[in-house]
């Protein structure tokens, strides 16, 4: 047990955590950012998703000790331009039915977004394969990641 | 499984390779800081000061909203500065904002959203400028007019609440009206009104916010004037009512039971039993309290609790924990077994559930020709929502407080009070969106409220708890849409008409045993049945016979409930029977629906937009269906390919009519979603009982619909002036039998067991 230094949206954060705790339960029990959930424990699901360098990651899975340097983002830290028209199409659109899941969603379309802005449909098969939403959302879902890229092409 | 699914397995191994999977221990030293429960709490606080002492009149059964808040009751959160409170749903604040209660439970399918359209609609309310909040448990105030308790289910938010909820806008929108009236000194048929503002002829205006205080001093009309649709300025109007939930359910901000803080909260996981009907024996905690954080290791009715600081901590202390339990009760429950046995059941006589009627005078004799038969089966399912069950309860100051997502707040209530053994006046309920339910939250035990009182209870109310259910916890304990096998023969004669349905069914039923045992007739629990009896098809010949075993594995409602397996039995025969009629599938239907001319509206509606009997592709073929269920009438067409012997569902065309279409977008979104709720479990889902056991625990086993197997969905809604029915479910139950069907005709198998796994219809 000691202290471990995590950069979360910009802040360093101490936390007194032993290292093998996934990084989920550090962002919501110790620093108190509960935007991003607990869904399945065991990367299957999405819900927990987050960014760690700009790339997706189970935070559900991964132990807070593998963060070292690397920055971490999760939905409370979105900035960039392609983020806030991700978020912006997705309230347009109405995609979020029970929400839980949106945060994961949202963190995947964003990564894809950032590195590829013109995504085929077979690209967003691909970056949202790991993202489940049981409302079965993913028509809004796929719809808005296309509204955004178009947003952000324009 | 399938390529997308393997690219993202290679993603996700190396973080799961990565993660220390020893033994021990986290612990959370440092808490974060207390923060406020959340905004509800300070609101009712200040309205709780502003009411102290005041008179609290209730007239004609509402009641103001400051004066529950000083009761201790309604709702929470939302703005301040409520000035005029004509009633429990709808206030005007001086700020000109409105705000409208929902009593209903939102755990998706827009209600909050379809609430306030009702009320602003009548109110004449500016969208922008209305905010919702969620009532607390009142059964006096906020009971489902369907159910005569407070609960949300059944498709049935909208509809009962649809003269409810127009009627206190209405009597808002009146009172603001008397008061112009009488400060302008015109005549109130004078007075318009429009997004929230009041206006005259003579070039008066005031908005809602300034004429509130007088409002509030009129004296409610008896009986206030309702709008004619063609009157409707959001009701109806595609695009009028975007969703109030989405910005917060789009940041982060909106608000789950696990997302709930209060000062030293702690977080509890049970040790729950490993098999259905599994008793423990004996306990040894040595391990679990060494872990770090772990503060208590207490035995309770559903198991033992470990409590700890952290949920990390609640968990590697559950790990640690060592329980001997008594499996002898459900060690020969059996998925295998239990089919054979519902089979042999469902073919032998039962309880009746449908008899036939004697030949009229007159009535010619029909002589059967051909027969057709089939034997079905449906596993159990879990609903897997996104959020597994948790709760927060609290006990202090003589009281106790919970935080869920509390979908049936009567139910819950009772069972939380007696739980805690407290009278009913001291036991609140905070009431939270969540992260889906398909029917799970929705139960007469409240297992995940009552769990957490007791867990609560057994550490004599030191601190608030949250009970965390894991996915396993989850997906494991039971509530499953029962297991249901049904044998169907059906006679018909030589023209094609049916002369004789035997129809036997054997499924748990879901009410027995519960607060709701009283829904049961004569022996039969209609959401055993439902969909084959009653059905839209005029089918007076049918003789039904149901079983209904008693298991240790507790049934429970699934999305659209009984009509799950029903629909998919009496829609895929229909199919057979046309086949063997050598009549087309949407003709013999429409032979057979001659006295439900919704069923067949939407029934022709689908055909014209899906261009059935179209030319199609090699391999491919469409297939049709149509059901309804809690009012809702919803016909599909699904375009389907077979490809190397596995199914690919490339675009569903829906139709539906539900009455007055108060969200046009909602009901799409729903329509949507319950089409691919409906293919995932069609697809994959079961749980598999093996030595009591549930097989599938969490989504690696258990899988759900992913994007890429989500059709392009195409939705119709039948214009009407009817009063509106629910949307939650009825999009569901077409979805199989149409997929089912579509299969035959691409010269697939008939599928007669779900899911389509066990066919090898699609890959694992």
């Amino acid at each position: 047990m000691s202290a471990i230094s995590i950069n979360v949206n910009g802040r360093a954060h101490q936390v007194d955590a032993d290292g093998e705790t996934p990084l989920l339960w550090v962002l919501r029990d110790d620093i108190g950012l509960t935007g991003t959930k607990f869904g399945c424990g065991v990367a299957q699901c999405g819900a927990c998703t987050v960014h760690v360098d700009g790339d997706p990651a189970r935070s559900c899975v991964t132990p807070v000790a593998a963060i070292g340097s690397r920055k971490v983002t999760t939905i409370e830290g979105l900035e960039s331009r392609t983020a806030k028209a991700v978020q912006k199409a997705w309230v347009e659109l109405d995609v979020a039915q029970c929400g839980y899941c949106q945060s994961g969603q949202i963190m995947s379309a964003t990564a894809l977004l950032e590195q590829n802005p013109h995504p085929s449909d077979t690209d967003i098969d691909h970056a949202l394969a790991g993202n489940i939403c049981r409302c079965a959302t993913y028509v809004r879902i796929r719809a808005a990641i296309h509204a955004a890229a178009s947003q952000l092409s324009a | 499984m399938h390529p997308l699914m393997q690219d993202f397995m290679r993603q996700t191994t190396g973080e799961r390779e990565d993660r220390a999977r020893a033994s021990l221990v986290a612990e959370q030293a440092t808490a974060a800081a207390p923060r406020p429960a959340s905004a509800g709490v300070t609101r009712r606080q200040v309205l709780k000061a502003g009411a102290a002492g005041g008179l609290i009149v209730a007239i004609g059964g509402w009641m103001p909203r400051s004066a529950w808040a000083a009761a201790g009751q309604g709702p929470e959160g939302g703005a301040a500065k409520a000035a005029f409170e004509p009633n429990q749903f709808v206030s005007v604040g001086t700020d000109n904002i409105v705000t409208i209660v929902n009593k209903h439970h939102e755990m998706g399918q827009g209600n909050t959203t379809g609430l306030a359209t009702l009320a602003a609609d009548e109110l004449d309310a500016d969208w922008s400028l209305v905010r919702t909040e969620y009532a607390g448990a009142d059964l006096k105030l906020y009971a489902n007019l369907a159910f005569g308790m407070q609960g949300t289910g059944g498709s049935s938010a909208i509809s009962n609440s649809y003269l409810q909820y127009r009627t206190a806008g209405a009597t808002a929108r009146a009172m603001l009206v008397a008061a112009a009236a009488d400060a302008w000194n015109v005549p109130a048929s004078e007075i318009q009104t429009s997004k929230s503002v009041l206006s005259h002829s003579s070039g008066k205006r005031a908005t809602y916010g300034e004429m509130a205080a007088a409002a509030a001093k009129q004296t409610p009309p008896a009986k206030p004037t309702l709008k004619t649709p063609e009157q409707f300025t959001l009701m109806g109007h595609e695009h009028a009512t975007p969703r109030v939930d989405s910005p917060s359910k789009c940041n982060g901000t909106a608000t789950y039971t696990g997302d709930v803080k209060l000062p030293g909260m702690l977080t509890a996981m049970i040790a729950f039993p490993p098999s259905f009907g599994a008793k423990m024996v004996s306990f040894d905690a040595s391990a679990a309290t060494k872990v770090k954080g772990v503060t208590d290791v207490v035995a309770v009715p559903e198991g033992v609790a470990v409590v700890a600081r952290s949920t990390w901590a609640a968990q590697q202390g559950r790990r640690a924990l060592k329980v001997t339990w008594d499996e002898s009760a459900g060690a020969s429950l059996d998925s295998e077994a239990l089919l054979a046995t519902y089979r042999d059941l469902a073919g032998q006589p039962g309880t009746p559930f449908a008899k036939p009627a004697a030949p009229g005078a007159g009535t010619p004799v029909l002589s059967t020709a051909k027969t057709v038969d089939a034997v079905y089966e449906f596993p159990f399912l879990a609903h897997a929502p996104m959020e597994p069950q948790s709760c927060v309860a609290w006990l202090h100051d003589g009281m106790l407080e919970t935080w869920a997502g509390h979908q049936f707040p009567t139910f819950d209530h009772q069972a939380a009070a007696k739980a805690a053994d407290l009278p009913p006046e001291k036991v609140k309920l905070h009431a939270l969106v969540s992260g889906g339910s398909f029917g799970r939250r929705a139960n007469a035990y409240s297992d995940f409220t009552v769990a957490a009182v007791n867990v609560a209870v057994a550490i004599k109310g030191r601190a608030p708890v949250r009970l965390q259910f894991t996915r396993e916890d989850d997906m494991s304990a039971g509530l499953y849409r029962p297991m249901a096998v049904h044998s169907v023969q059906v006679g018909l004669d030589d023209s094609g008409k049916v002369t004789s349905w035997k129809h036997g069914i054997a499924t748990q039923s879901i009410m027995a045993g519960t607060a709701m045992a009283k829904m049961i007739k004569d022996g039969v629990d209609p959401t055993s049945v439902e969909g084959v009896f009653p059905s839209s098809y005029d089918l007076p010949m049918m003789d039904g016979q149901l079983h209904s075993p008693v298991l240790p594995v507790r049934p429970l409602w699934w999305r659209s409930v009984g009509n799950t397996h029903t629909a998919y039995v009496m829609e895929t025969m229909m199919d057979k029977l046309a086949l063997a009629a050598a009549q087309d599938p949407l003709a013999f239907r429409l032979g057979l629906l001659k006295k439900d001319s919704r069923a067949a509206g939407v029934l022709k509606l689908v055909a014209d937009k899906s261009g059935w009997g179209k030319a199609m592709p090699a391999g491919s073929a469409q297939g049709i269906a149509v059901h309804e269920c809690f009012g809702t009438t919803v016909a599909q067409v699904a375009d389907v390919t077979l490809k190397d012997g596995t199914v690919h569902v490339d675009r569903v065309f829906c139709a539906v009519n539900c009455g007055v279409a108060v969200n046009p977008d909602v009901i799409k979104a729903q329509m949507e979603g319950c089409i691919g709720f409906a293919l995932g479990a069609l697809y994959y889902s079961e749980i598999d009982v093996k030595a009591g056991r549930a097989t599938q625990r969490n989504f690696d086993q258990y899988k759900s619909l992913r994007i890429y197997e989500m059709p392009v969905v195409e939705v119709f809604i039948v214009q009407s002036t009817l009063a509106p029915t629910g949307v939650g479910e009825p999009g569901v139950p077409p979805l199989g039998p149409a997929v089912a069907n579509a299969i035959v005709r691409a010269g697939g198998p008939a599928i007669v067991r779900l899911p389509f796994t066990r066919a090898g219809l699609v890959k694992v």
